[in-house]
């Protein structure tokens, strides 16, 4: 076990801890950049997958993990940013260009949406942007000048800057690249005082309030960026598809969404990576794991639903976390190593409540 | 011109009066306190200054400028802190984050200079940790100072958030019955702070408390509600013998 000794203020502020830290986030950007030049095409493709939901994770932790506000209907912000980028790259704008308006429009449409959040909570929240994501479901499905209907959208690959995207392993630098500076930004956000204003939200608006947190204003920023990047990942996802239709923005995807930060692990950004590698595996896990299931089994329709559910269930029973709640606890296990107790992580119990805000 | 004044102020939710036509002034620099039996209207009238609740009618005056009717968030941003009588920690933080949010009213910085951390943010947050690492010794609370307040057991949690209103900067401070779930080993503790919040800090402060010995030791006026009502205003000796209150807290002899 190390102890950091701390003689400024900087240590506190700054982007690693240590240059261990630092040394291993060295790494993991050396493996990363590494990466495509050992796999095969297909996973690479994977690994764009992965990336683009971590976009998504990211923009879902910063809304759920760290306001504490929930949505069931980021599948809408999805379809705007995807469609926001098929109909701009066919009247032939420069992709950084469509990015960027697909962020925006989708950001827009997230202050819209993040107007009730002011007022609703919890089930009831979750019911509004639900219906959201209904309307903007059947209003792509219907809009069929611009969107195509129900026979889709076909894109083109993405001139980037003179250098066309046309195969998985310049995809995965570009979504790498977008990653890192997106998660930067997050960072940056975090440990300012606009992602304390967050968390404040999120553990007691009565009190955040009382500090001066004007709740209406921080709820729609959340709200705003979670949504932009949504909107980014949906351009991304247009792209990566080379064919977006309606069906691809459905509740699912918005619950898959959403279940993502809570199985990645809460108020933790690892976490939403964490979720996005969990999400793109699983059902290639399941696939793989088919050929070993008795046919009775791996035949059903509904096998990759409840797997999901079950291990949805399991996390939040007893390992509400997440993935990063179990990555810290091994880590720790480790560090302390042979001085680690069973209940080191146990939570205390949290003491009565004052009145709440409606 | 007063420091702070109430005015006539009355709250009624439904057909329920909770507080009705209370006045009352705190001079800069005192400990006022509000003492009653249950359901007097304490927290109420704290909620009614922290703009939670608009009165019903009335007005408060905090140094010359009427906030009844402002947006609640602005409370802080005039130098008016409170506490919480159930303690409203953010539980998920770190006790130096706690404190770091309720340095919020003294953002210097825009969204775009935190987006990208300029060096504008990065000396802003400098600052408001050299603000809160203020209180955390004043408070001594630098065995916390990196603890989950999740994890911290209830006495200290009662000082992290009177740490937490500090970091306001406050010129009034709310205090929410400051003793209640103590032992009296720590309400005797937050006794010397409340004193030396008013003494070395020269804070004015607005106390709830139920705890007698607490009020009669820190406090410089005291006033007495029951069911809405001002009962009884003067120093803590002359509240307590008021034969008022004594009926309002023990009933008439029959």
């Amino acid at each position: 076990m190390r102890f950091l000794f701390k003689t400024d203020y900087d240590q506190d502020v700054r982007l690693f801890k240590d240059g261990q830290q630092k040394f291993w986030y060295g790494a993991l950007a050396i493996f990363l950049l590494g990466l495509p030049l050992a796999l095969p095409e297909y996973l690479v493709g994977q690994m764009v997958f992965i990336l683009i939901y971590s976009i998504i994770g990211l923009g879902m932790m910063l809304l759920i993990g760290f306001t504490g506000q929930i949505s069931l209907g980021h599948a809408a912000f999805l379809a705007v940013g995807a469609y926001t980028e098929a109909w701009l790259q066919a009247r032939g704008a420069p992709f950084a260009v469509s990015l960027a308006a697909a962020g925006l429009l989708a950001g827009l449409a997230g202050v819209i949406v993040g107007l009730p959040a002011l007022r609703l909570k919890g089930i009831y929240l979750a019911i509004a942007t639900m219906a959201f994501g209904f309307i903007v479901e059947e209003a792509v499905t219907r809009w069929d000048s611009v969107t195509g209907g129900n026979s889709g959208k076909q894109l083109k690959q993405i001139d980037f800057f003179g250098a066309l995207i046309d195969n998985d392993v310049r995809f995965y630098y570009l979504c790498l690249g977008l990653v890192f500076i997106i998660m930067l930004g997050m960072i940056n956000l975090m440990r300012s005082s606009t992602g304390r204003a967050f968390v404040a939200i999120r553990d007691s608006e009565i009190s955040a309030q009382s500090m001066g947190i004007h709740l209406a204003r921080y709820k729609t920023i959340a709200f705003a960026i979670s949504a932009a990047l949504t909107g980014m990942a949906g351009a991304l996802y247009a792209h990566k598809l080379q064919f977006i239709s309606p069906e691809q923005f459905n509740l699912l995807v918005s619950i898959e969404m959403a279940t993502l930060v809570f199985i990645g692990g809460l108020g933790s950004f690892h976490g939403a990576i964490f979720g996005a590698i969990f999400v793109i595996t699983l059902p290639q896990l399941i696939v793989f794991m088919k050929d070993y299931l008795p046919p009775a089994i791996a035949q059903q329709t509904g096998l990759q639903p409840t797997i999901f559910g079950l291990i949805l269930i399991g996390f939040l029973l007893f390992e509400p976390l997440g993935i990063y709640g179990r990555w810290v606890k091994i880590r720790t296990y480790f560090s302390l190593f042979p001085f680690y107790r069973r209940g080191m992580f146990r939570r205390q119990k949290t003491y009565m409540k004052s009145d709440r805000l409606k | 011109m007063s420091f702070f004044k109430a005015e006539n102020i009355s709250i009624q939710f439904g057909g329920v009066k909770a507080v009705t036509n209370v006045s009352f002034e705190v001079e800069e620099g005192e400990v006022f306190t509000i003492i009653g039996p249950n359901g007097a209207g304490k927290t109420t009238i704290f909620n009614l200054i922290s703009l939670i609740y608009p009165p019903t009618s009335g007005r408060i005056i905090f140094k010359g400028q009427e906030i009844t009717g402002m947006a609640p968030h602005r409370v802080a941003n005039l130098g008016i802190a409170r506490t919480f009588q159930n303690i409203e920690l953010f539980e998920h933080a770190t006790v130096l984050q706690n404190l770091l949010i309720g340095r919020h009213n003294h953002r210097s910085t825009s969204f775009l200079e935190e987006l990208l951390f300029l060096p504008a943010a990065r000396r802003a947050e400098i600052a408001h940790r050299e603000a809160a690492e203020k209180v955390v010794d004043f408070l001594e609370l630098q065995h916390y100072r990196d603890s989950f307040v999740a994890g911290l057991p209830y006495g200290v949690r009662k000082v992290v958030e009177l740490g937490r209103a500090l970091c306001i900067g406050p010129k009034l401070l709310l205090l929410d019955e400051p003793s209640s779930g103590l032992n009296p080993e720590e309400t005797d503790g937050m006794a010397f702070w409340i004193e030396d919040i008013k003494k070395d800090l020269g804070v004015t402060v607005l106390m709830v408390e139920h705890d007698m010995s607490l009020v009669s030791r820190v406090s410089d006026r005291v006033l007495a509600l029951s069911q809405g009502e001002m009962l009884s205003l003067g120093t803590s000796r002359e509240v307590q013998s008021d034969p008022k209150v004594i009926e309002a807290y023990l009933g008439r002899p029959e």
